[in-house]
């Protein structure tokens, strides 16, 4: 151990050839994008264990968030703080009028009627944005109160990201406390199993179903809000992340609330260090890990063979 | 008989088409008819629903373009190259995705096709944003020149009505009695002894074939081949021409195609219609908003029109069959 320590310098700075600060900073932004995988596929778990839908306008709906977070600072001069706050409420609001309206109607059919009208959605929204504000993004910048940087001595650690990572942490852990820890959820994981027998114990399913989907997609908007200063606001941000979460929600397997928030997370660290280590690969390496799980695992990481 | 009628009348008109209509959109729409039934052999009789197949009609015309060419192959060659890729595609995606049912198998799909588009958007030989250009039409068998647009229309009917025939025979063989066992009752087709994975499987490279076959065809036909064939919103694109048509018919994906083409085309023109109908400017700009206009039509048939144009027809024939005989 005494000879490293003339080396330890060095080693410190450098790892692999990659300074250290480059390093943890694509670690830290790789663990921003994990927490949006984590936020999204836990909603997209929570649905999916419900309705039996899955939910492909999830994408979208992120970008809707985003974008009243964006529009609500640039037409009505509402701040960051106050849109974290409305732009999830809306967007929920819009969900449960989806439900209410459309996907009810589809529940007695095949899992892929639901996927299908969900698309159709996506596809109606992303297109109206797109013909309103091109395909170009929007600045949104990041709020006052978390403008700079905070020395740690090793980094350099840019104080929203860790904003970033920390509330979806505190908001997937909420989540995750509620339906495995209260009454609530209890209801929530029983109508999972079984919605007939719950029905009979006289809980409201139909009513509980609308506001799951309703909640689910709030944490879309939720993240959407939080993602409109990292990455620019624009039209097309949603559905080619949906389709990263989709990879998630299939390595991870939809079994487990816990298992699509750790799922979610490792994968955007995996992300960050290719981005380092291999940049050619960083875009697909997530699709990667789907295949050789699948030829692993078939079911998934956490997920339980049927 | 009547049926016999029907499709000789049928054949005519297509023999007869290129004269009244513009030869490079007839095959177009061939192209993407054949590529329809493809996807429905899947969804239509074997229950699965592929949401990545724009991965095998744009990786077809990509490798079809690229042996015509940077390698000069022949044109027949270069049809075979796609076609192959297709399937070769398919064989793997198949593999994978097969180990998961249902909604997973769609998801898995997609995300495998995802995947493929970014090697697509990174792979220097496809030209990027800029697409694959200048594709040459070349001579078909070393005689047969194709730079003419009405010998090219024949020559991709011909394709196109030999790939829709093996699939009317694939669907009434044996084997596509048992795919159909496979959509209705997979446990069921399982206790009866069959391999169901084996089925599935030959079933997608099958159509992940057709579907090359179709994308290559396209290529030759339009010369270029760009990142639109590979995106996801293409794999949407045929899962709406097959809803449309009617998903589990066989003229139903034809139909659906036919529409689906002629509004993306056409769409502008409503619009300017609409517009100087009902006096609402908006309509002008609906030539832009084909994606606006194809989710509505999603919606649509989902909630109110599962069975398709086809298979409304044949179910309105059906139940006046049922109440004349009583």
């Amino acid at each position: 151990m005494v000879i490293f320590t003339h080396l330890d310098e060095r080693v410190f700075m450098e790892l692999f050839g990659i300074p250290l600060q480059a390093l943890l900073s694509q670690l830290l932004l790789g663990l921003v994008n994990g927490s949006f995988y984590a936020m999204l596929s836990l909603g997209l778990a929570v649905i999916f264990g419900l309705l039996n839908v899955i939910n492909f306008a999830h994408g979208t709906l992120y970008m809707l968030g985003a974008f009243l977070a964006w529009m609500g600072l640039s037409y009505l001069g509402l701040n960051y703080w106050v849109m974290l706050i409305v732009a999830p409420i809306l967007v929920g609001a819009f969900g449960i009028v989806i439900e209410k309206t459309m996907l009810r109607w589809l529940y007695k059919l095949d899992h892929l009627y639901g996927l299908l009208l969900t698309f159709g959605i996506t596809l109606m929204i992303e297109g109206i944005f797109r013909s309103i504000y091109g395909v170009s993004g929007q600045p949104y910048s990041v709020p006052d109160l978390l403008q700079g940087a905070t020395n740690l001595g090793f980094m350099v650690l840019p104080n929203y990201r860790a904003w970033v990572v920390v509330a979806s942490l505190i908001v997937c852990f909420a989540t995750w406390f509620v339906i495995e820890k209260t009454r609530l959820g209890a209801y929530l994981r029983a109508g999972t199993e079984n919605p007939k027998l719950v029905e009979a114990f006289g809980i409201n399913v139909p009513l509980m179903v609308t506001l799951t989907y309703g909640f689910g997609v709030a944490l879309a908007a939720f993240a959407g809000v939080l993602a409109a200063p990292v990455i620019q606001v624009s039209p097309l941000m949603g559905s080619n992340l949906i389709i990263t979460v989709f990879a998630v929600v299939v390595i991870g397997g939809m079994g487990s609330i816990l298992g699509s928030i750790i799922t979610g997370l490792v994968l955007g660290l995996i992300e960050g260090l290719t981005r380092v280590f291999y940049p050619e690969l960083s875009a697909t390496v997530v699709f990667i890990i789907m295949a050789i799980v699948l030829m692993v695992r078939p079911a998934g990481l956490f997920g339980k063979e049927k | 008989m009547n049926k016999k009628i029907g499709i000789a009348v049928l054949l005519i008109l297509l023999l007869a088409a290129p004269f009244g209509i513009y030869p490079v959109f007839l095959m177009k729409m061939l192209c993407f008819a054949l590529f329809a039934c493809a996807f429905n052999l899947l969804i239509g009789y074997t229950g699965l629903l592929s949401f990545g197949h724009a991965a095998f009609l744009g990786w077809a015309g990509y490798m079809c373009g690229q042996a015509l060419k940077v390698w000069g192959l022949p044109t027949e060659l270069g049809l075979i190259v796609g076609t192959l890729t297709g399937a070769l595609i398919g064989l793997v995606m198949g593999l994978l995705a097969i180990r998961r049912q249902g909604i997973y198998f769609t998801m898995i799909t997609l995300a495998l096709a995802q995947m493929l588009f970014f090697v697509a958007l990174q792979a220097p030989f496809t030209g990027g944003e800029d697409g694959l250009q200048g594709v040459p039409r070349g001579k078909l068998l070393g005689f047969l020149n194709l730079e003419s647009d009405m010998t090219l229309y024949y020559v991709v009917l011909a394709i196109a009505v030999a790939g829709f025939a093996l699939i009317v025979r694939t669907i009434h063989s044996p084997f596509g009695q048992v795919l159909k066992a496979i959509k209705e009752n997979e446990p069921r087709a399982i206790s009866l002894g069959y391999d169901v994975a084996r089925y599935k499987l030959l079933a997608f490279v099958l159509s992940a074939g057709l579907s090359g076959l179709a994308g290559a065809t396209k290529t030759l036909v339009l010369g270029f081949e760009t990142l639109t064939d590979v995106h996801w919103s293409m794999s949407g694109l045929v899962v709406l021409m097959t809803l449309v048509g009617g998903l589990g018919t066989i003229l139903g994906p034809i139909v659906g195609a036919v529409i689906i083409i002629m509004l993306e085309n056409k769409l502008g023109d409503i619009g300017t219609w609409l517009a100087s109908v009902t006096h609402i400017d908006w309509f002008n700009t609906l030539g832009d908003s084909v994606t606006i206009v194809t989710g509505f039509i999603f919606i649509v048939c989902v909630l109110a029109f599962r069975k398709g144009i086809v298979g409304e027809i044949l179910a309105l024939t059906r139940k006046g069959q049922t109440s004349g005989s009583h």
